[in-house]
């Protein structure tokens, strides 16, 4: 602080590779995470290189079978692979919770933006926001699934409607923190318009918490899609998830145990890596730890 | 110095009011009001410094950011040149902003951290149109030059500088558009007082490179004395002395600027001298004492002083003092 004039020397520049790994180094959540989702993200996408059959496929002679060297994670009571319709079921998960992560931010975003700017419509777009969060955000998407016919779409959509509120929520108090910062004040007076403000000053400066908030969102909207697929107001039947896997077992889990257990790690296993890369990126996007990002 | 400022002022404040509403309850009701700046008025004259001194919370900030028009003053009128600006529309006031620009005290929050040096100190130029692409490196090469730091540093972000780094960085900011005023929001409040000196000769080198006025805000007379021409004490929301450097030193009038000179440190550890401690708080400037708002705390109040307020007025030439008893 006291050299002013000194030189600030930085230590030598590392290569985007190096700044990586010292990252990953000082936050191994995210390490850690970031493999298992990695993982899961290949599985999804290669699942019918990697020794699965039609998750489909009904073969009602080879019901209920015990897992073994053909069926890995074994057969349900209609006979379908439980391996295949797992490995397969990791795509709607992973496209329902990033989805709605990114739809819901977006649209959280817009509508923070425009709360934290305009009065009017702070005071009309909050109350409405109010009177969502004070539904459930299950029951909600519960009812709104109730209004349409079951689709992936339609899951995304119910989803998103109820997570949209936190999110403009979180932007909303960013922004209005960010209003009064001296730089926002700094820029008004040196003639920067509202647009441009918005644009260079604010929205910068929201992303890091909105990315942190991303990744919780998307975890809990792949158990809300498991919790709807579960009661059957989710994904259609036809379609291998997670949650519709664990419902179908469920008639039978005390004596086929292995078909709600499978897709229940999975789901889990999931969901724990989203959420360790979030509360790693927490830590390194904290500005009071580090300003490096 | 007096000819100077009645020929062309640069810019004239009178009557300056800033309220903020007090709000309370479901409804938003009206319960009161902050009477944050009530009523200043002093002119500043091209290439002059106007030190505005007083406690937290006297109203000085406000009135800073009230004639900046960063918020909009409740009464009284402000002339930048001779044309009135406080009640301009956004768009209208524009223009004016070329004229005057701002140095706030927290070199930390008043960089976006986001933005690089260069972005920083380019965009005020941008805005305006002045240059764009290899012009603006320039442009932004040779005020950094101004303020003390290399064209290098342009690339660089703002966590990678020190407070009084950032600071220049905050007055490079403010310089990019060639204004006649700069308000100094307490600029060297949060920096060591190494710093401090090296900031403070900065703005003066400035001040004498391109005939700058400066409004400076600070809560001390110690940091003013050096830089001021001239020093306005404020006492919750209003001026109660406005003189010259030399004449408030040596002969302060006000009962507060008299306490305020024997709090500030004198650098010789044998100096005896007679402190005025002043008892009791600051009060709220929700509700002001009636009468002169320094009789809780003066030690010379008088019965006229519970009751009634003191106009300034001009004692001797140049020496504005609002107090019954001068």
């Amino acid at each position: 602080m006291t050299a002013t004039d000194a030189d600030t020397s930085l230590p030598a520049p590392q290569t985007r590779l190096a700044q990586f790994w010292t990252f990953l180094r000082r936050y191994p959540t995210v390490a850690i995470g970031g493999t298992l989702l990695l993982l899961i993200i290949l599985m999804a996408v290669f699942a019918p290189w990697l020794g699965t059959y039609d998750p489909q496929a009904l073969s009602p002679a080879r019901r209920l079978r015990k897992p073994s060297e053909t069926y890995w994670f074994g057969t349900d009571m209609l006979g379908r692979d439980i391996y295949s319709r797992v490995v397969y079921g990791a795509r709607i998960s992973l496209a329902v919770g990033l989805s709605v992560a990114i739809l819901s931010t977006l649209v959280g975003l817009a509508l923070g933006l425009i709360t934290g700017f305009v009065r009017l419509a702070d005071s009309i777009i909050m109350r409405i926001m109010d009177g969502l969060m004070s539904i459930p955000p299950i029951l909600l998407a519960i009812a709104l699934m109730a209004l349409t016919k079951a689709s992936v779409q339609n899951v995304i959509l119910a989803i998103t409607i109820a997570e949209v509120p936190r999110v403009t929520r979180l932007v909303r108090s960013l922004v209005l923190g960010l209003r009064e910062q001296p730089f926002v004040e700094a820029a008004e007076a040196s003639g920067t318009n509202l647009i441009n403000t918005m644009i260079r000053h604010i929205l910068p400066n929201t992303l890091a918490p909105l990315l942190v908030q991303g990744t919780y969102i998307c975890a809990s909207a792949m158990i809300t899609e498991a919790i709807l697929s579960f009661i059957g107001a989710g994904t259609p039947p036809n379609i291998p998830s997670w949650g519709n896997v664990i419902a179908e077992g469920r008639g039978v889990f005390q004596i086929a145990y292995y078909i709600i257990l499978f897709p229940g790690i999975f789901l889990s296993l999931t969901v724990l890596a989203v959420n360790l890369v979030g509360d790693g990126m927490r830590d390194a996007l904290d500005p009071r730890l580090a300003r490096r990002m | 110095m007096t000819n100077q400022i009645a020929s062309a002022p640069l810019l004239e404040v009178a009557g300056l009011k800033k309220y903020f509403p007090v709000r309370k309850g479901l409804f938003q009701r009206r319960v009161g009001q902050v009477y944050a700046v009530d009523g200043i008025s002093f002119t500043l004259a091209a290439g002059e410094t106007l030190g505005l001194v007083g406690e937290s919370g006297c109203g000085k900030s406000t009135a800073g950011k009230a004639i900046l028009r960063l918020i909009d003053p409740t009464a009284g009128t402000v002339k930048l040149r001779g044309r009135r600006i406080d009640n301009l529309s956004r768009r209208d006031m524009r223009p004016f902003r070329r004229e005057m620009q701002v140095v706030f005290q927290d070199p930390y929050s008043s960089l976006n951290p986001r933005l690089s040096v260069g972005d920083i100190i380019g965009e005020p130029l941008r805005n305006y149109g002045i240059a764009s692409g290899s012009e603006l490196a320039d442009r932004v090469a040779t005020i950094l030059a101004k303020v003390g730091l290399r064209a290098e540093q342009m690339n660089r972000f703002p966590h990678e500088f020190s407070g009084g780094q950032r600071q220049r960085i905050g007055i490079a900011r403010a310089l990019a558009l060639n204004p006649g005023l700069i308000v100094c929001d307490e600029p060297v409040s949060a920096l060591d007082v190494s710093v401090q000196a090296q900031v403070i000769n900065l703005l003066m080198d400035l001040q004498k490179e391109f005939g700058l006025s400066y409004l400076f805000i600070a809560h001390g007379l110690a940091v003013v004395e050096h830089i001021s021409h001239r020093i306005a004490v404020m006492y919750l929301g209003k001026i109660v002395e406005l003189t010259d450097k030399r004449t408030l030193f040596a002969a302060p009038l006000h009962p507060y600027t008299e306490a305020l000179l024997s709090a500030a440190p004198v650098p010789d550890p044998r100096a005896r001298r007679k402190r005025i401690i002043l008892a009791g708080d600051v009060p709220s400037p929700i509700n002001p004492p009636g009468g002169c708002r320094f009789h809780t705390r003066c030690p010379y109040a008088e019965a006229r002083c519970r009751t009634e307020e003191p106009a300034i007025r001009e004692i001797k030439p140049g020496h504005l003092v609002a107090c019954h008893l001068r």
